[in-house]
Order: structure tokens, then C-alpha cells, then sequence
């Protein structure tokens, strides 16, 4: 009996063994690894300084985002969500109160800044003091986005509290900050501007070297509260402003990745050279460009040429044709498309520059300038002097122009000479970009805003209709009335009075080391770069 | 010669002084500003009341005169004030780029001296051989061809044949290690960059040091030697080349002092963290103290180096005199 049982017995211990082996295999592909260094590249020279209050580069976000904490975060488990958030050091997303006017937040307890000094609710509520309202002499890049706040208050070591002036939808993602690191209070209480040149934080990692203008260092912290993170033992951030050389370094495997984007030439001679070495993330990007015509400059006050000038763009068309060549893809309106408050592919088809049919658009078009006196209409394009995605848009803009009989020309200019045009209105049209961190569709759509509600606005047009929505939508915490508004508030910049030109949303591309894992793209370069959940495959 | 070294160091002062006069007028006509780029480069928007408080942390909403004569205060004391970028002094950015140009820029000279002499010299030699031919083809190469262009392809061709022989491309390091603290990662940084920029170097000074011999290996002088009976070798080391190396020390002196701050491209292609990206960062960001000083930095490389130049005269020919 015992015998005959044998083959049985071997077959079905060999069965067991081969699962174990397949099941230990695919555990082991899916499990973190701890070690290592990554070495990646920063596509900038180095950032101003090290204050992530002060800056808006990505570059200073790429470099010393690993050794800060913030309050809250975008989820890192899925960056690609615009409306889930996460709790970084706070121990949940609170409720507001108070009419929907009061966020109060409670601070998770045993965290430590690299010198050891315990973090409490105190350093939260003075770190974002020193952000929403800069004592003189402290610059803070995006105080205006927190106008809604009164007060940051701390009523115990445990608990911050804000208190709005009125209730908003937009509070809660500006806290999703990347930028809004976390100090200490006693440092900050003693000068302000040490931040500057100095990193002390309570991170993922700690600090350990920067070389300016060539790398930054940081090493594992040993108490980091979000165990197990990070898996590495430490990272090497590589300022490389050229790109050939960012390409190369990923080829050659002196660096693993390039968080920000590279365009579709340096995926596709990656991917060709590389193969299964390299690994691709896409993601829409919360970067688009937009075309604004000069409503204080004849003949773009007439309603009719600045809407002639949009139906004569085919962006159906155009999207995917030069999503070979250039950083941009998606279709879509004033929002980011990822977003609930994004308008559906009907909604904007229903709009002047997003008709399904280009020849009758463009009819109409033509038919416009005819009645507006300016057929022969020929003008300059302001653009700035960087290739992705503005010189291949602008390129693009002058031909689409060119169908409906409309002559313009390029001028492109510097970063400074751009800015200074715009700032005093000295151009015609304008290619601007309007790139946001966290999606935050009313704060983010802020640039829409008549020139007279927000100075960085440089249509130079006045338009209390428009005004009036915002307005509306900024007070509005209701998600299914504040989309109504947000409709309406595109509509009227873009269908009824063309005041600007929503281009093609920029498509991210993300070229890494098939051996790094762990990181997902988000639709935005500044969000989820603290590299804690990174670990090496090697 | 003190008396002319003195004269020398203090006609550099008005030098300086002109020049970084001119460059802070024509920096200052640019439109647009350092803070404006500062904020809003990466396409959002910003706050006015950010901007309002980025011009008058460093400066630039005050009048013109009063910056100048600020400036001019601090560069008499030597203080050339801090980078409106960084907020560093301007002395902190440009040691940390200094060490790795100048070893660039010497390695580049080793590599051009090497090459340019002895060849410059058989060419001149050997007048209208192959030899000569291949020379002169190999210096016009040096010449016509960018040395950021032979920098990218250097660059690949490195990957190339390094993917070919080991089956996976290699790349000299790009963050710059100090030559004592690791020579052999150092060297290997700035191998590429100082031979591309070394062939262009040496195309040129081969160039002069043939066409130098072959007017001094006209002259009597040399006609005679070879009468006394003189072995080859000696007329030319020590009659020839001695006499003919005035213009190749001057066109060498002049060619090492555009390199501190002149290589521009080649940093940028070679990822070195050198005086010549910061050059284009600073005038990019227009970031306008830090341009001043590194303006007033490249005009004193050249007026000392053209200094060093004119004193070697006197030691290689002893008929000259500095009165």
C-alpha cells in the first residue's frame, strides 16, 4: 500500500515545491528591497537657495524634498489621484468645522529633526505662520494662495488649528503644498532666513552634503516614521542643466533617473538603446500652455479677432501629432483633465477652439475677421526662448494661423525679456504656460482672472462676468455646484469673449532604470519626490 | 622691472573698473529681472507682494546711481557683494567653480603644448612633406571644428565603443572629485574636456609654432650655426625654437587665460560645474553681481596672464628690457 503511494507522494511534494518557488519568486519581485544609493539627475543648476518657503523651482524641490516632512501630501501610493490626500504628519485629514471655516489637524508624536529635537505641533504651526504670513523681510512664493486663512493657532503641543475667513473648497489641497517643509520653531524664531543655506528637517533622509551647483547627498533616517521607509540607504541628486548629458547618464548608468520629464526624442533613443533596462511612466502633466492675446492693443480688444484666432487651431488634430515630438498630449480646457472639475470631451467641443469639425471653424474664422475688418490680419507671437513644449506650440500656432490667412511671426526672447514684455504689455499675443503643483483646479485657474483681480493675468481685460463666478466658485464647497461654476467660468474666458487660449496639457514622460522602483508618476514635477518609497532592484 | 610690474598691476585697476562699469549698464538694459525669473520661471504664477519683497531684498528697486556707487564702494574694498541668485558672495560661487576650470585649463595647455610644439616643429621641418601635409590637415581640424561639437562626439563614441567591448556603454564620471581625493575619478572627469578643448588649443599653436620656424630657421643666424658645424639637434632646440616661442608663449598666454571662463559650451556639454556655466547661469538669471565679478574676473585673468607672458619675454630673450 505504502508503495503504490510513493509517486503519488513525490508528485504532489514536487507540485509543492514548484509553487513555493514560483509564489517565493513573485513575493520577492514585489517586496522592497532596503540598500543602495540612487543616483539621479536634477535638470537645473542649482536652486537659489535651500528655503522651499521662498522658492518656486523644482529643481530646490528635487533637491531637498528627501530630508523634509510636511503636513500632508498627495498620495504617494497613487500620486495620478487629484483628489485623494494623505496625511504626512498629521495623523488624519480632518473634518472642517465651523461652517466649514476650522481644520484641525493632530500632529503625530516621536518624530525628530536631525538634530534630535522632537517635533511638535508648535513647529507645523510656525513653519506655515512663516508661509501664509511672511514676517518683513521673509519672502514666501505662494502666500496668496492661503489669503483665505486668519490664523494657524497651536492649543496644545499635539493639535494645530486654522481658521479661515471663509469657508472654500481650494484649502485643503494648497496644505498638499510640496513645498510647505516643515522647520523648527526655535530656528526659525531665531533667523528666519537660516533655511537659506542650511537643511535641518525631519524627513525620509538626512542631510549629509551639497556641492553647489553639482550634488546633493542625503542618507537614510535611521527614525523615519513611516516605517519601513525609505528602503535606501541613501540618494545623489546630480544638477545636469543640458539635457544630452542627463540622456547619457541613463544610458551609461551613472544615474538611475530623471524625475522631471524628458521629451519623446530621448524615451524613444533610450527605450531603442536600452530596452527592457529602461522603464517608461507617462502621466498627463499639470503644466499647459496658453495663448493670450493683448486686449489692450487694437485689433485684439474685438472680441471677434481673438475668437477667429481659436477657431482656426485644430487641437484634436494637432494633439497627437506633436506628442511625437513635444512634451504635450491631451486636449482639454482651462483645467487640468485629470480632474473631477475637468470639462468632458462634449462639454468642450461645445466651445469655440475645441469644434469636432476644423473647416467649419475655421469658416468661421475667417468670416469673423472679414466682419471685424481684419482679414489680412499679421501680428507677432511673443514666445519664450525654451524648446518643450513652447517653440514646437509656437511653430505649430504660426502655421494653424497661416490656414485662415492670418500672418504671424515668432519672436522669441529670454525668460526676463518675456516676463518684462508681458509685465507692461508690450507685445501683441503672448505664449505663456501655466503650471501648477498640486491640482487645484479654482487656485490653479486663478490666471484666468481679468488683469485688474490678478496682477499675473496679462490679457489686460476687464471682465466682471468673469470675476463674479470665481468669486462664486473660490466660496463654493459643494463639488457638484462648484462644477457647474467651473463651466461657466470657462466659458465665458474661452467660448464668449476668447480672452485666452488653453493649449495642449503637456504629457510627462519619465525615463528610469528598470532596477528603481516603487516610485509612481504624478501629474505634476514637484509632487512625490521625497524617495521614500524608492527601493533598488538590484 | 619692479617699476614695470608696479606700472603693469595698477594700469589693471582702471581696466577693471571699465569693464565692469560697462557691464553693469549693459546688464541692467536687459528687460525683465532676476526676480521675476526666480519666481515665475517654472510657469506659475506669483505673488506681487513676493516679487515687491524679492526686488527689495536685493536691491534693485533702488535707483540706478545709488546701486552704482554701491558697487563701486564694494569693488575698491574688494567686496564685489553676493550673488542676487544665491545669496552667497560672489567670492564663494566662483571658488567653487575655480578649481575645477583651472585644472581643465591647465590640463588643456599640458595636452596643447605637448602636441602643438613637436608637430608645429616637424612640420616646419619637414616643409611640404606627407608629414608636414598631415600636420597642417590635423591643425585645420582643430580649428574649423567647434570643440563642443568634438565634445559631444567624444562623448559618444566613448559610449559606443565602451557598449561594444563590454556590453554596456560607460561614461566618465560627472560630479567633480578633487584630484586628491580620488585622481583616478578626477582624471577621468576632466580627460575628455581638456583634450577636446587641448586639440582645439594646440591646433592653433601648432599653427604659429610652424609658421614661426620656418621665418627663424631663415635667418643667418641659424645658417651660420649649421656652418660652425653644429648638429642638427641642438640648432634647432637651441637656436630655432628658443627664438621662434615669443609669438607661440604669446598665443599660448592669450589661449589659457580665455579658458578660465571662456568654456562656456564645453562645460555645458561635459556637465562640469566650472567658472563658464556659471557665466551663462548668472547672465540667464540675470543675476547682475555675480556677472559683474565674473566679468572683472576674466579681465584680470587676461591682463595677468598677458603680464606673466611679457616678463617670459625677458627671460627668453635676454635683449629685451622692461623701461
Amino acid at each position: 500500500m505504502l508503495a503504490r503511494k510513493w509517486p503519488l507522494t513525490i508528485l504532489v511534494a514536487t507540485g509543492c515545491a514548484i509553487a513555493v518557488v514560483l509564489l517565493s519568486g513573485r513575493a520577492t519581485a514585489e517586496t522592497p528591497k532596503r540598500g543602495g544609493t540612487l543616483t539621479y539627475m536634477i535638470p537645473a543648476d542649482a536652486p537659489p537657495s535651500l528655503d522651499g518657503h521662498r522658492e518656486a523651482t523644482y529643481a530646490l524641490v528635487h533637491a531637498v524634498a528627501p530630508f523634509y516632512s510636511v503636513l500632508m501630501r498627495v498620495d504617494p501610493e497613487n500620486p495620478s489621484d487629484t483628489t485623494h490626500f494623505t496625511c504626512d504628519l498629521c495623523l488624519e485629514i480632518p473634518t472642517p468645522t465651523d461652517d466649514g471655516k476650522t481644520f484641525t489637524f493632530k500632529i503625530r508624536q516621536g518624530v525628530k529633526f536631525q538634530d534630535g529635537t522632537p517635533l511638535t505641533a508648535a513647529d507645523v504651526a510656525a513653519s506655515w505662520h512663516e508661509i501664509v504670513f511672511p514676517r518683513k523681510g521673509v519672502l514666501s512664493a505662494r502666500q496668496n494662495w492661503y489669503s483665505m486663512v486668519d490664523s494657524v493657532e497651536t492649543p496644545d503641543a499635539t493639535t494645530v488649528v486654522f481658521k479661515l475667513k471663509f469657508a472654500t473648497g481650494v484649502f485643503l489641497p494648497s496644505l498638499a503644498d510640496p513645498y510647505a517643509f516643515i522647520y523648527e520653531k526655535k530656528i526659525l524664531d531665531t533667523d528666519p532666513h537660516w533655511y537659506e543655506n542650511n537643511v535641518m528637517g525631519s524627513g525620509p533622509f538626512h542631510f549629509v552634503n551639497y556641492t553647489i551647483g553639482q550634488s546633493i547627498e542625503g542618507v537614510r533616517n535611521p527614525d523615519y516614521y513611516h516605517p519601513p521607509e525609505p528602503y535606501l540607504d541613501g540618494f545623489k541628486g546630480l544638477f545636469a542643466p543640458k539635457q544630452s548629458v542627463r540622456v547619457d547618464a541613463i544610458r551609461a548608468d551613472r544615474a538611475a533617473v530623471e524625475f522631471r520629464g524628458l521629451p519623446p526624442s530621448a524615451r524613444d533613443e533610450l527605450t531603442a538603446d536600452l530596452g527592457n533596462k529602461i522603464a517608461v511612466q507617462t502621466s498627463d502633466w499639470n503644466c499647459g500652455n496658453l495663448i493670450t492675446p493683448n486686449s489692450s492693443r487694437k485689433p485684439f480688444d474685438d472680441v471677434r479677432v481673438r475668437r477667429a484666432l481659436l477657431l482656426a487651431i485644430d487641437q484634436w488634430h494637432g494633439g497627437p501629432a506633436l506628442s511625437k515630438i513635444a512634451n504635450v498630449h491631451t486636449v482639454g480646457g482651462i483645467v487640468f483633465p485629470g480632474s473631477p472639475l475637468a470639462a468632458t470631451k462634449q462639454e468642450l467641443e461645445s466651445m469655440a477652439g475645441f469644434w469636432p469639425d476644423i473647416e467649419k471653424s475655421r469658416a468661421e474664422a475667417r468670416r469673423l475677421l472679414k466682419e471685424a475688418g481684419a482679414e489680412n490680419l499679421s501680428f507677432e507671437l511673443l514666445n519664450r526662448n525654451v524648446d518643450q513644449p513652447y517653440k514646437f506650440v509656437g511653430i505649430w500656432l504660426v502655421d494653424e494661423w497661416s490656414k485662415i490667412g492670418v500672418h504671424a511671426t515668432q519672436k522669441v526672447v529670454p525668460t526676463g525679456p518675456w516676463f518684462a514684455a508681458m509685465r507692461s504689455g508690450d507685445f501683441d499675443v503672448v505664449v505663456e504656460a501655466n503650471c501648477n503643483s498640486i491640482v487645484n483646479p479654482v487656485l490653479d485657474t486663478q490666471k484666468y482672472l481679468p488683469h485688474d483681480e490678478f496682477v499675473e493675468n496679462y490679457g489686460y481685460y476687464k471682465d466682471p462676468v468673469e470675476a463674479d463666478i470665481y468669486d462664486k466658485m473660490l466660496h463654493e464647497i459643494d463639488p457638484v455646484k462648484q462644477r457647474v461654476l467651473m463651466r461657466a467660468y470657462e466659458k465665458q474666458i474661452v467660448d464668449v469673449e476668447a480672452h485666452e487660449f488653453p493649449m495642449l496639457w503637456w504629457e510627462r514622460i519619465v525615463v528610469a532604470r528598470s532596477y528603481v522602483k516603487g516610485w509612481k508618476i504624478g501629474p505634476s514635477h514637484y509632487i512625490n519626490q521625497d524617495l521614500a518609497d524608492i527601493w533598488l532592484d538590484q | 622691472m619692479y617699476q614695470y610690474i608696479l606700472k603693469r598691476v595698477l594700469l589693471t585697476i582702471p581696466t577693471l573698473f571699465g569693464a565692469a562699469a560697462l557691464v553693469f549698464l549693459l546688464m541692467r538694459l536687459i528687460p525683465g529681472d532676476i526676480c521675476m525669473i526666480r519666481l515665475g520661471g517654472g510657469g506659475a504664477t506669483f505673488d506681487p507682494k513676493a516679487l515687491a519683497a524679492c526686488h527689495a531684498e536685493i536691491g534693485i528697486d533702488r535707483p540706478l546711481i545709488v546701486q552704482f556707487l554701491e558697487f563701486v564702494w564694494g569693488a575698491m574694498r574688494l567686496d564685489f557683494g553676493t550673488s542676487m541668485w544665491s545669496g552667497k558672495p560672489v567670492i564663494v560661487e566662483i571658488g567653487a567653480r575655480l578649481p575645477v576650470s583651472l585644472e581643465i585649463a591647465l590640463l588643456a595647455t599640458v595636452v596643447a603644448v605637448s602636441i602643438a610644439i613637436p608637430l608645429g616643429t616637424i612640420s616646419a621641418l619637414k616643409q611640404n612633406s606627407w608629414l608636414d601635409v598631415a600636420v597642417r590637415i590635423f591643425a585645420i581640424g582643430g580649428i574649423a571644428t567647434p570643440s563642443f561639437w568634438i565634445g559631444i562626439l567624444s562623448i559618444l563614441l566613448v559610449l559606443d565603443v565602451s557598449n561594444a567591448i563590454r556590453g554596456s556603454p560607460w561614461m566618465p564620471p560627472i560630479d567633480y572629485v578633487p584630484l586628491w581625493q580620488n585622481p583616478i575619478a578626477n582624471l577621468s572627469m576632466v580627460a575628455l574636456p581638456a583634450i577636446t578643448v587641448g586639440y582645439r588649443y594646440a591646433a592653433v599653436s601648432m599653427r604659429m609654432t610652424r609658421s614661426a620656424m620656418l621665418e627663424v630657421m631663415k635667418e643667418d643666424y641659424i645658417r651660420t650655426a649649421r656652418a660652425k658645424g653644429l648638429i642638427n639637434k641642438l640648432i634647432i632646440n637651441r637656436h630655432a625654437l628658443k627664438n621662434a616661442l615669443l609669438p607661440i608663449v604669446t598665443l599660448i598666454g592669450i589661449e589659457f587665460a580665455f579658458l578660465i571662463g571662456g568654456l562656456v559650451v564645453t562645460e555645458q556639454v561635459f556637465n562640469i560645474n566650472g567658472v563658464g556655466r556659471l557665466f551663462v547661469q548668472a547672465v540667464q538669471n540675470q543675476d547682475y553681481t555675480l556677472t559683474q565679478a565674473l566679468v572683472m574676473l576674466t579681465v584680470a585673468v587676461f591682463v595677468f596672464t598677458n603680464l606673466a607672458v611679457d616678463l617670459l619675454y625677458g627671460w627668453l630673450d635676454p635683449r629685451i628690457r622692461f623701461n
